[in-house]
This record gives C-alpha cells, structure tokens and sequence, in this order.
C-alpha cells in the first residue's frame, strides 16, 4: 500500500508544479541572509532598512503592529549590550549587538539608542486629568507613530490607502523577493500599454499585478543618506528596506529558528530511544 | 474488547475504588491488556497521533483563547500582539495554525487506511460512522477557526461559505442570516463563530470516547482483514502498541515541528495577513489545503438540472461526498475486508487517492483555467477597401488576447497600404478542456468509486487466497521473504 500511495501523490503533485502562471512578473531570487533555516539578519542591513523606511517610507506607510520597544528586542536593528551600574542606576559601555564577554543584553526600555529614536516622534494624546490634547516626546513603549490623524486620511490623500507595512512581506506571496523587485522594477511601460481608464497618477512596474501601481518610484540613487557612510544605491536601499520588513513581520524568526534546532535535535534522540526500545520489546514477536 | 477482564488491584486503596468507580479496570482493559493483531503496521499509529493533535489543538486553543480579542476592530491585531508580545505566543500560535494541517494530514491517512483495508465492514460499520461524525466536526471547526485571524482570506471564505447556504430553497437565506447572525458577515458572525470554534473541540473529544468505546468492542482490524481467531494472533496493547505508537508519534512530531518552527506560512495564505476588508474581494478565494476537494467538487457544477440550480446541486453534491461515507459499510458487497486480497479494486482504489489529490488541485485553482487546448484562436478577417477589391488575412494565437494582438498588426498593415475601408472578422474558439470540466471528470470518479465500483466489484471480482488465521499469514510473509532472500 506504501509504494501504490507514493506512486499516487508522485502522480498526483505533478501537475501542481506547472501552473503558477501568474499575471505579474516573477521576482528575481535574492540570496537573503535571512532565507533558509540557518538564516539570520545582519544587523546593519536592519538598521539601514530602518533609516529608509523612517525618511522615506514612513511619510505613507503606517507600520501598526510595531512599538519603538521592538527595535531594541533580541534580534532587533538596535539590540544593545552593555554593563549594568548599580551605584548610578544607568547602563554604561552600551554597543550595538549581542552581549559579549562581561556585558548583559539592555532591556528595550532602558535602550539608549531605542529612546533616542523614540524620542524624536512627538505624540499627540489627550490628557487625562484636563482632558486637553497635549503632546508630548514619544517613549519606547508607543507605536509606530502613523503619518495620519486618522484612518480615512490615507485614502483621501492617495486616493488608496498605502498598506501598512507591518506584515507586508507575509502578505505577498514570495514577500521579501517581490518587494526587492518592485521598489527596483519601476521600468516604462511596453509599446501600446496605458493605465486603466487613462489615469495620470499611477506608474507602470511589471512586478506589481496588474501593472500599474499608485506608488510612484522611491529609491532613487542617495535618496537617504545612510548613518553608517554605506553607498546608497537603489539596489542596497532596496535590499536593506526588505531586510528590516522581513524583520519587522516576524521580529521572533530568529528564536523560532533557534527552538526548532532544538526541538528536532531532542525529537531526534527521543525518536532513536523509542526505536531502540521498540526493536527490543518486539524481538521475539512474529509480525 | 469485551470478555472477561484481567485487572487485579494490588493496592487496598485501589481494591475500595475498584468497587466504587472501575475506571482503573477499564484503563487497564482498554489500554494495557487489551490485546492487538500481531500483523498490524504503522498504518495503525494513526489513532494515537489523532489523538496528540486533538490534545495539542484543545490546549494550544484554550491558551490562545486567553489573549485573543474577537472583535471585527481587535482580532486580526490581537493576533498579532500573541506573536510579537505574548510570551511564547509566536509558538503557541504556530502550533495551532500549523496543528489544524497536521490533524488533517494524519486522520486523511487515517480514513485511505479504513478505506484500503475495509475497517469500515462489518462488525465495525458504527466505528466508522462514529469516525465520520468526527470528520465532520473537524471540518466544521477548522472552518470556524480559521475566520479567527479575521485577514482576508477568513472573511471571504466565510463569506462564499456562508453564501452557498442560499441555494436552498425557502430556508436557505434565513438560515444564511442566521448563521452570520445579521446580513453580512460582521461582528456578530466572528462573536459566534469564536464560541463555536471554542465548544466543537469539546464534542469531537466526545465522539472520539465512542469512538474509541467502539473499536474496544469489535476490536481493532487488520492489514489482512482476518478475525482474530485466539491469543496466538494477538498481543497485548501494553508494551508492544504502545512504544510502536510512541516511536510513530515522535516520527510525525518532527514532520510538525520542520512546519512549526522552519515554514510555518507554508500552508497558509498570504492573503491571510491583510486585515479583512468587506469592500476589497481578494482575486481569487481558495479554502484551506484540506478543504480544495470538496471545494472543486462544489464548483464544478457549473449547469442547472431542472429546478435544481447549479448552485443547489454543487452543495448537494458537496455534502453528499462526505455523506456518502455514512452508508459505505453497505455500498461494499465484497466479503473481502482487505484489498491486499482484492487484486482488481486496489487499483481503482489508488486510482481513488489521485483523483482526491487532483480535486484538491483543482480547487486551488481558477474554474476558467485551461488545462488543455487543442489547436489555436483564429481570427478570419475580410477587408474591403473603399477603393474596391478584398483582402483576407488570418491571425492565430494560444490565447484569446494573443490572436488579437497578431490580428491588430496585420490590421494596422493593411489598413496602411490599401487606405480606409470596412472590416468583417469571425473568431475561431478551439476547444479547451477547463478545470470546470477536469472537476466534472473527477467527481463522476469519486461517486462512481462509492456507488458503481465497490458494489459491483465486490460482486463479480476473485480476490486472492485469504489466510485463515493472522499467525497463517504472517509465517507465509516471512516465508515469502524467506524464499525471496534466497
């Protein structure tokens, strides 16, 4: 019965594989560091990405699902180490990335460099005890400060609503490739093909379905000026945007890689174990 | 198995309980002596790796349901603060979504094994039936839950779901407004559906105790469907099932921890991670893996018969492809329970198992999809210049769009050189075998399994030499290996 189901699912797969003929063009596939079971992120590619999605995504784009908390969680752009002073209550030789010998990982609230960009987003609320609007310097515990007042704005200003950016390279299929290839893909339209019912305010890209999307083209060569010197070309402002997306749509993927290690190795030995004893209660049993 | 039980309390504390509650007699009877075929192969893990999932669903559930809100405002975002905040809740919230997959993945196994070695026959047709009342509940929850996250592709599916309710007559859309709880889907049907998704697990448990109750009556079956004849066929449940289901488990385990941990998207939608938007229909609505057979054997009626519309007999013919599993101990006529005897029906069995894949195939894809095209569109064009005279020209292509694109050049061309005039042009359409029709094939197949073949086979096929006992067939296997080896 084994061999006549494989023989089955062989039959039966092999027709899937042929029919993903899509309307939109196909990504080209980018050797992501984050791809894969072993991948992880490079984090200053997240960093940059964060740059590029604070001076040039952030002005349309909302990103709901994200605190300023987050940056500075384990695996985070700006995850920090350093050593914890009693005496003055301060952490002192702060540095980016993993702890090393002598430093402990810094808790995202007391992150100097998560308070920092925090603190650069005003906030706008309304004050409990007056019940006036007040505003006042974000902290790392507040959301991703969104470009509108309120949810109806981003319609009317565009015409559609840009998505918001929290899930987005989940929410496409092939997220991460698609999204490099669409913020690059901006091309002129073939011969003889016009946007829909003529309109004036969208751009021709082969990546997007359809065709003709309302973002105009973005990454145009030095449109940020990266903190860390790196050139910033469309192709690295590209790939550095989609890293930090990546991130950003599942900030625990590199944990989750990590316990599944884990997990397949115990599954493992306890799978040899009980084999091992199977073997031995069954031995002198005919079956 | 009923007869005489083997349990002697050794403790005085278990001597008082035994004569007030037996239920240690019956955990022994059940799940240490009771004893089991020899010949049983792994095929027969499947009921202890059922039951991990339905564990690992109710507790996974029940921790989920602490930390999600259901509210049409909330859930998509409650959903995502469980796996960015919650702690472990990126885990929790992988092994239920992945867990639905898994559950059906092992009772789909789980029933080709009834199916291919005739568990579901005498005596054991209520065993069966009870399994697929468990079906069933399943599917209604994984349909339930997975309106849950409340993206896109929830409130769509729910939406065609629902919908398909008004194809029947008079009651249908009350029982449509009953279900949303309103006229559309909205907070009222995620409020309902989140309690209903909460309480079906519960009565799947249930059933699963009949279920259960059941097989320890008539006894488990067997690769070579043969009764157990006396103690030389069988052993007992404690140890040798055990550690073989234990070992099994841990096998499927790590197939759901590779999902779980390294592709927990994979069996999803990414359409799933947009919030739900009644106003933006998403271009195509696809069910979950599990659920494409029946969803292409929904659509592929595509005519109306009578007063039935196309609509009405795509649910009835839906609902019938699992109904159908109801009566199946009495579509079989053969005496055979095993089709390792049953030269002929095996292989329209297995034929079975690939029309269910190419189904699920089918309805992951778009009814108008081509799957074969014999010949090419022609487009037959006549000019007739102002200045008199004619010209005829002809354009092909694989695609409707592609002949008239070639048509447009050879136009243009012609317009150019003989000057104004008027056109005459007729489309040629080959004929194209779509999905709607390959469903259309398949799903003749699928009730034609269960209502021509297995009645009529079972009739008028030879089967093979059965052993008469399992200890018979297992030394003329391992003779049979023996002489191979040679």
């Amino acid at each position: 019965m084994v061999r006549g189901l494989l023989i089955a699912a062989v039959l039966a797969i092999a027709p899937i594989s042929v029919s993903h003929a899509a309307e939109a063009k196909h990504p080209p596939k980018v050797d992501w560091t984050f791809a894969g079971p072993f991948g992880t992120f490079e984090q200053g590619a997240v960093q940059r990405g964060f740059q590029v999605y604070k001076e040039v995504c952030a002005a349309c784009h909302t990103m709901n699902n994200l605190s300023y908390r987050n940056l500075g969680e384990t695996g985070g752009p700006f995850a920090a180490a350093g050593k914890w002073d009693p005496a003055s209550g301060v952490w002192k030789e702060v540095q980016l990335g993993a702890p090393h010998h002598g430093t402990r990982f810094v808790p995202a609230p007391d992150n100097p460099y998560v308070r920092a960009i925090a603190e650069g987003y005003e906030i706008t609320e309304i004050d409990p005890t007056t019940g006036q609007e007040i505003t006042r310097k974000g902290r790392p515990a507040d959301r991703f400060v969104s470009p509108y007042t309120n949810p109806f704005q981003a319609k009317a200003l565009h015409g559609v609503a840009p998505p918001d950016l929290s899930l987005i390279t989940k929410a496409r299929h092939d997220g991460a490739n698609y999204l490099h290839a669409l913020m690059t893909g901006y091309t002129d339209p073939p011969e003889g093909e016009t946007p829909p019912g003529g309109a004036t305010n969208l751009h021709y890209n082969p990546y997007f379905p359809g065709g003709w999307i309302s973002m105009p083209p973005q990454l145009v060569r030095d449109r940020v000026v990266y903190d860390d010197g790196t050139e910033a070309t469309p192709e690295q402002m590209a790939r550095d945007i989609t890293a930090f997306l990546a991130w950003a749509a599942e900030p625990k993927q590199i944990t989750r890689k990590k316990t599944g290690f884990a997990t397949l190795i115990y599954l493992l030995i306890l799978g040899a174990l009980l084999y091992a004893a199977y073997r031995q209660v069954w031995r002198d049993v005919k079956h | 198995m009923s007869g005489p039980s083997t349990y002697e309390p050794k403790t005085g504390f278990e001597r008082w309980l035994d004569q007030r509650l037996p239920v240690a007699r019956m955990m022994h009877d059940s799940f240490v002596d009771y004893p089991t075929p020899r010949n049983l192969n792994y095929f027969w893990t499947f009921g202890a790796i059922l039951m991990l999932c339905l564990v690992t669903q109710i507790v996974t559930g029940i921790v989920l349901a602490m930390h999600y809100t259901p509210s049409v405002d909330d859930a998509f975002n409650s959903v995502q603060r469980i796996r960015r905040d919650v702690p472990f809740g990126w885990l929790i919230q992988n092994i239920h979504a992945t867990g639905a997959s898994m559950f059906f993945l092992a009772v789909y196994i789980h029933m080709f094994r009834g199916l291919y070695y005739g568990s579901y026959k005498a005596p054991r047709e209520v065993l069966w039936i009870l399994g697929v009342v468990i079906y069933v509940l399943m599917t209604a929850t994984a349909f339930l839950g997975y309106v849950l996250p409340w993206g896109q592709m929830s409130f769509w599916g729910a939406t065609v779901i629902t919908n398909f309710f008004t194809a029947i007559p008079i009651v249908g859309e009350p029982i449509q407004q009953w279900l949303m709880g309103g006229f559309a889907i909205d907070n009222a049907t995620l409020n309902r559906f989140f309690s209903l998704h909460y309480l079906l697990p519960f009565v799947i448990a249930g059933v699963v105790i009949l279920h259960v109750w059941a097989l320890h009556v008539t006894g488990q079956n067997n690769p070579d469907g043969i009764d157990v004849k006396d103690k030389a066929d069988t052993v007992p449940f404690t140890p040798y099932a055990t550690i073989k289901d234990l070992f099994a488990v841990v096998v499927f385990m790590m197939m759901f921890a590779t999902f779980v941990f390294f592709l927990p998207d994979a069996l999803g939608h990414p359409d799933n991670f947009i919030p739900a938007d009644p106003l933006v229909t998403p271009p195509h609505i696809v069910p979950e893996w599990y659920l494409l057979p029946f969803y292409a054997i929904l659509r592929a009626i595509d005519f109306s018969i009578g007063p039935i519309s196309a609509k009405l007999g795509g649910l009835m013919l839906m609902v019938g492809a699992i109904g159908i599993l109801f009566v199946l101990p009495w579509l079989d006529t053969s005496k055979v329970r095993s089709m390792r005897y049953r030269p002929i029906a095996r292989w329209f069995f297995m034929a079975f198992v690939v029309v269910c894949f190419v189904l699920g195939w089918c309805g992951a894809q778009s009814p108008d999809k081509v799957v074969a095209q014999a010949g090419e569109f022609t487009i037959d064009a006549t000019f007739t210049p102002a200045a008199g005279g004619e010209q005829k020209f002809t354009a092909t292509g694989h695609t409707l769009e592609e002949a008239h694109k070639a048509f447009e050049k050879q136009r243009a061309a012609t317009v150019s050189a003989a000057g104004p005039g008027s056109l005459t042009k007729t489309v040629v359409t080959p004929f194209q075998f779509k999905v709607t029709q390959l469903s259309q094939l398949l799903t003749l197949y699928y009730f034609g399994f269960f209502l021509l073949v297995l009645p009529i086979l079972g009739l008028r096929e030879t089967p093979g030499r059965v052993p008469e006992t399992i200890a018979k067939a297992i030394s003329a296997k391992r003779g049979a290996a023996v002489e191979k080896g040679a």
